[in-house]
């Protein structure tokens, strides 16, 4: 298998006496895409927020591209190079859609003016027709604000965000939720543009039939451990119940027998 | 992946949907209530056919009553300015209630170091500090206000940075704080008899010069420039500002700085051109600058709103207030009618935004 972008060793986070996470070895290898699978409460979220940084660690180590990192908050994990798309949408509703993709990374010049520097519109929206090429997003008017916009349409500019910036690595917390069965096709359209180019994806979802459709390698998070890594042509989706439910564990993860 | 030529769905665009500039909305309103007062001019029965915008009577050269017009504009050149730092504040999602006293605070203090020597010959009576304070040069006076409003403002913005506590109490507090030094300044007595550079600073149509002037570096810093994107972009959505690594703190503080070192400013103009400093100078201003606000189509609610928006709704704020003096009705009923027209304003950003957001 290719190179390796994202390794975490042993990832452990509590919460007071709450062991939200115990001992998560996981890997991700470039240009995989990788869904997280599990009950709500399993440490799923948990396990995310500690690799974009927004939580610290209890212990643990987390390798991204070859080096240990220690990301002090969102910001560093995006500097980085992780992307991610939240739940709640993190977009500004007034702005439109390249304000919203460059919010924080604006393009700008005269930049001895500090605070009071001038935007480069036009630099910014020509980045931003780019990107929507990328992922194959047809917004009609991308001077529009987002306020306007479908919830579909928002969903798209929020993931478009990582193929402007040439992200490592991209994670998506539920990007379909709460959308309707056409907008959740489009969103799906993106996702396998970005298998396309080749850019790693941790993708958690508990929609079964998409994460069949989408993705290479399906782990399983129960109470707070990996109880399964199952690579997609060997299993169903059965199976993956079975291991969601705690019905199954495979031998490799079973804490209890050893 | 075949059909997303238009989408799958769910990202139809319909042209004739594009946002209307509201500004063409306050633009046409302004119009309507000059329309208004024209008619009510010409059919009440006291008014002896008069004209509220045109010259009647041959007095100018124009068609225009210039006279009115000229009123009108000055009249609401110093609270302009302040809506231009209130309208800011709004758009990042806050409210400033301290500028109108702290126009008072202000004035009294630059006042005190814009006082002459001699008053016709004599020794200035209202003299606040001894010799050395007498004819500073007038930037002086200038500097020593626009830090007072950078440093009240200052306190504003990391009141409501760092606890978090509501901008209309942290700056209702401030209210209260400003009229306060204003009174103890001079224990109540006004501050007069300025230099004559300091005169000049707001005889004449110079608010108006000064209002027009700061409005266009104003909307150019709003809608050009990083920090005018940031306050959008706090206002629209404090949690995905902060998330895309924007320093929301500092930026809070920056834009209440700024709105204070407006106020601020305001009260120099306002204190050059009446010559004198009271303690009970900006009554009521805060309130009317967030009503030029409002009225010019900025949101309550943060995010969204112009300058030009503001520059709008002080003409309408102007074209009112000098309508109802022109129909003759008493001040007690203008401040009501004042009143209802603020509350309309709200009501129809409400309305507005519900439209808006039960589309998506």
């Amino acid at each position: 298998m290719s190179e390796v972008i994202l390794e975490t060793k042993n990832l452990t986070k509590h919460y007071g006496g709450v062991h939200a996470l115990n001992d998560a070895n996981f890997i991700l290898h470039k240009g995989e895409h990788v869904a997280i699978m599990g009950d709500n409460g399993a440490g799923k979220s948990t396990f995310v927020r500690q690799i974009t940084g927004v939580e610290q660690r209890t212990s643990g180590d987390i390798i991204f591209d070859g080096n240990p990192v220690h990301f002090a908050g969102p910001l560093d994990a995006r500097e980085a190079g992780i992307e991610t798309v939240f739940q709640t949408l993190a977009l500004a509703d007034d702005l439109d859609v390249p304000d919203n993709l460059f919010l924080g990374r604006e393009k700008t010049f005269m930049n001895w003016l500090g605070p009071f520097r001038f935007l480069d519109y036009k630099a910014m929206r020509q980045e931003t027709m780019a990107g929507l090429e990328k992922t194959a997003v047809k917004i009609p008017n991308i001077r529009n604000s987002i306020r306007n916009m479908s919830g579909g349409q928002r969903q798209c500019v929020a993931i478009a965000r990582t193929a402007t910036f040439h992200s490592k690595l991209t994670i998506m917390d539920e990007p379909t939720a709460a959308l309707g069965v056409q907008e959740t096709a489009q969103v799906e359209n993106i996702v396998r543009t970005l298998k396309e180019a080749g850019e790693p994806l941790i993708l958690i979802s508990h929609n079964m039939r998409q994460v069949m459709d989408l993705v290479d390698r399906i782990v399983v998070f129960r109470r707070g451990r990996i109880v399964a890594n199952l690579k997609k042509e060997e299993t169903d989706g059965q199976d993956i119940v079975a291991y969601i439910t705690g019905a199954k564990t495979q031998p490799e993860y079973d804490v209890e027998t050893v | 992946m075949s059909d997303t030529s238009h989408g799958t769905g769910g990202l139809k665009f319909d042209a004739k949907k594009r946002a209307w500039p509201n500004e063409l909305n306050i633009f046409f309103a302004l119009i309507l209530i000059v329309v208004i007062f024209e008619i009510l001019g010409q059919t009440l029965p006291y008014m002896n056919d008069q004209s509220f915008l045109f010259d009647t009577r041959d007095r100018f050269d124009s068609i225009f009553n210039e006279a009115r017009l000229r009123i009108i504009i000055l009249q609401v050149s110093i609270i302009g300015i302040i809506a231009l730092g209130v309208t800011q504040v709004i758009i990042s999602g806050g409210i400033d209630l301290s500028s109108g006293p702290l126009v008072g605070a202000t004035a009294m203090i630059v006042m005190s170091f814009a006082q002459t020597e001699l008053v016709n010959g004599n020794p200035n009576p209202k003299a606040v500090f001894g010799d050395w304070a007498f004819d500073l040069p007038v930037l002086l006076p200038i500097i020593v206000g626009l830090a007072f409003g950078a440093f009240i403002g200052g306190i504003n913005g990391a009141l409501i940075a760092f606890t978090r506590i509501p901008p209309f109490i942290a700056t209702l507090g401030m209210f209260l704080i400003c009229r306060g030094i204003a009174q103890a300044w001079t224990r109540g007595k006004p501050v007069s008899f300025p230099t004559e550079s300091y005169a000049a600073l707001g005889k004449g149509m110079m608010p108006v010069f000064w209002f027009l002037l700061l409005a266009v570096v104003c909307h150019v810093v709003l809608k050009y420039t990083l920090y005018g994107k940031h306050t959008y972009a706090i206002g629209s959505n404090e949690d995905a500002a902060r998330m895309s690594g924007i320093n929301v703190k500092r930026h809070k503080i920056r834009v209440y700085m700024i709105a204070s070192m407006l106020a601020a400013f305001a009260a120099i103009i306002l204190s050059s051109k009446n010559l004198t400093a009271q303690s009970g100078m900006g009554i009521f201003y805060e309130l009317y600058a967030i009503a030029m606000a409002v009225i010019g189509g900025v949101s309550l609610t943060g995010g969204r709103g112009s300058i030009i928006g503001t520059v709008l709704g002080a003409m309408v704020f102007g074209v009112i207030q000098s309508g109802f003096t022109y129909i003759k009705l008493d001040a007690f009923y203008q401040l009501m009618a004042m009143g209802a027209i603020i509350i309309a304003a709200v009501v129809l950003d409400k309305v507005r935004q519900d439209r808006g957001s039960s589309r998506s």
